[in-house]
């Protein structure tokens, strides 16, 4: 035990265990998505870019594809992945440009406890960028993507894309060239993941039977179960120092 | 003044390579309860460096760093909680306010009183006129003094101070010389870096002198006698 302290000025007392892991966790996510607010240097440029992407695929396609439902589950992700690419890099490489992961390294919580919180700040960003995206799809390709199957299967990759994408700006956040970087690396990992969304929406889009539906989710399922269990696994050696 | 008794903060043999460059060599030192000790030594000295490994943000290629009677390489997250760190960027949010700054640290730290404790810090360090301003529009003084503030929530025995001078006027730096008197005064265990001997004298009970990565000079100081 340490040495008994004095206590004068109050010292302060603390509360521990699972419950004390998920505050930490609630208390970045609040402060990433409080100073998101007010800066808004993600949430804009995502929001702004899926709009913009839609509306140029819109173009693009509009003249010669005879059915729109060919080319939308591949819009979708594309797009949901490049807007994402924009945004994950600020998630630790701001705390890095402000000096503030010091702040963050130096409490005594688990490492994985801030990359949760930075997890769950990111999912709010992406989900809300998604409110805007599938209605955005609607209106330019007349296609409607509010189905239960393709709302599961984009929470699902979603959730998938965010931790894998929050790990990777974790890995590169003090790296110079981190925004080229950050999706170099984060590519090919996310190809299954993407791979099985876009084949999830076009077996619904397309109308086949459910069953052939459900082994996608499965896949990105377990690709979700897999990223957060390698998370776990080395989120508390990034930040080692030799 | 209290009298230095047990070692809150003990360095042996504490060496550290960058590449071929040694940064540190077979530093030892401790500092006790109630103890102000500090740090010379010009740019890359590795002053930053040992501080650094002090707080656990780094790690000693070689040799034992110990806080009280934990070693620090075999010790948990919990250890940080005895450790509070002003370092040389203010790790304040320059978007949040001051009180929703050390509101969200205190969160971290999962501080039960946490309300009155940021109360009565922003208070003490006369920050509680401006508690709801964003930090970005502080001062460089008030920016510091919430930097000390954020230190100190919890209430840490150890405190390690890189550089506090920088930047401050008179008035913040008579205000920094009457906090460390309080901390020793409470029985902390004070680390601070500065590159101004005269200052380093007036403050602290031991002066060292970081030279080429070796701690070249332990001298009692004025204070002492």
């Amino acid at each position: 035990m340490m040495a008994e302290l004095p206590k004068e000025g109050g010292q302060s007392r603390t509360r521990a265990g699972l419950a004390g892991y998920f505050r930490a966790v609630m208390a970045v996510a609040d402060k990433d998505v409080r100073t998101e607010l007010r800066a808004k240097e993600v949430l804009g440029t995502m929001a702004a870019f899926s709009v913009l992407a839609a509306v140029i695929f819109g173009l693009a396609f509009d003249l010669r594809v005879p059915r729109t439902e060919l080319v939308v589950p591949g819009i979708l992700w594309v797009i949901i992945l490049f807007s994402g690419v924009l945004g994950l890099h600020r998630s630790f490489g701001s705390e890095t440009d402000r000096g503030t992961l010091t702040g963050l390294l130096l409490a005594p919580v688990e490492r994985s406890a801030l990359y949760l919180g930075k997890t769950a700040a990111n999912l709010l960003y992406f989900l809300i960028v998604e409110a805007l995206l599938v209605p955005a799809l609607l209106i330019l390709f007349d296609v409607n993507l509010l189905k239960p199957l393709i709302l599961l299967g984009l929470l699902l990759g979603t959730i998938g894309y965010v931790a894998v994408g929050t790990l990777f700006a974790a890995l590169t956040a003090r790296n110079r060239a981190r925004e080229t970087l950050l999706p170099v690396l984060l590519l090919p990992v996310l190809a299954p993941l993407f791979i099985s969304g876009v084949g999830l929406t076009a077996a619904v889009l397309d109308g086949r039977a459910t069953s052939e539906a459900w082994p996608w989710i499965g896949i990105i399922a377990l690709y979700d179960v897999l990223v957060f269990a390698v998370a776990f696994l080395i989120v508390d050696l990034i930040w080692e120092q030799g | 003044m209290t009298k230095p008794s047990l070692p809150l903060i003990r360095c042996d043999n504490v060496q550290k390579r960058h590449g071929h460059r040694h940064i540190l060599r077979d530093v030892t030192f401790s500092v006790a309860a109630g103890e102000v000790l500090a740090l010379l030594g010009a740019n890359g000295s590795g002053k930053t460096t040992l501080l650094r490994i002090v707080a656990g943000l780094d790690r000693p290629d070689r040799g034992e760093v110990w806080l009280g009677p934990v070693l620090l390489s075999d010790a948990g997250n919990e250890i940080r909680r005895y450790v509070g760190v002003v370092a040389h960027a203010p790790l304040l949010y320059d978007r949040l306010t001051g009180l929703e700054n050390l509101g969200f640290y205190a969160r971290l730290y999962d501080l039960e009183d946490a309300g009155a404790r940021i109360a009565h810090l922003l208070r003490s360090l006369r920050l509680w006129g401006r508690r709801d301003d964003a930090v970005r529009t502080y001062s460089r003084g008030m920016s510091q003094r919430l930097a000390i503030a954020r230190a100190l929530l919890h209430d840490p025995p150890v405190v390690i101070f890189d550089e506090p001078d920088t930047g401050l006027d008179r008035h913040s730096l008579e205000e920094l010389s009457d906090l460390f008197t309080q901390l020793r005064g409470r029985g902390r265990a004070v680390l601070v870096t500065t590159h101004d001997t005269a200052r380093a004298f007036s403050w602290a009970d031991r002066v060292c002198e970081l030279r080429s990565g070796c701690l070249q000079q332990i001298a009692g100081s004025k204070r002492n006698g």
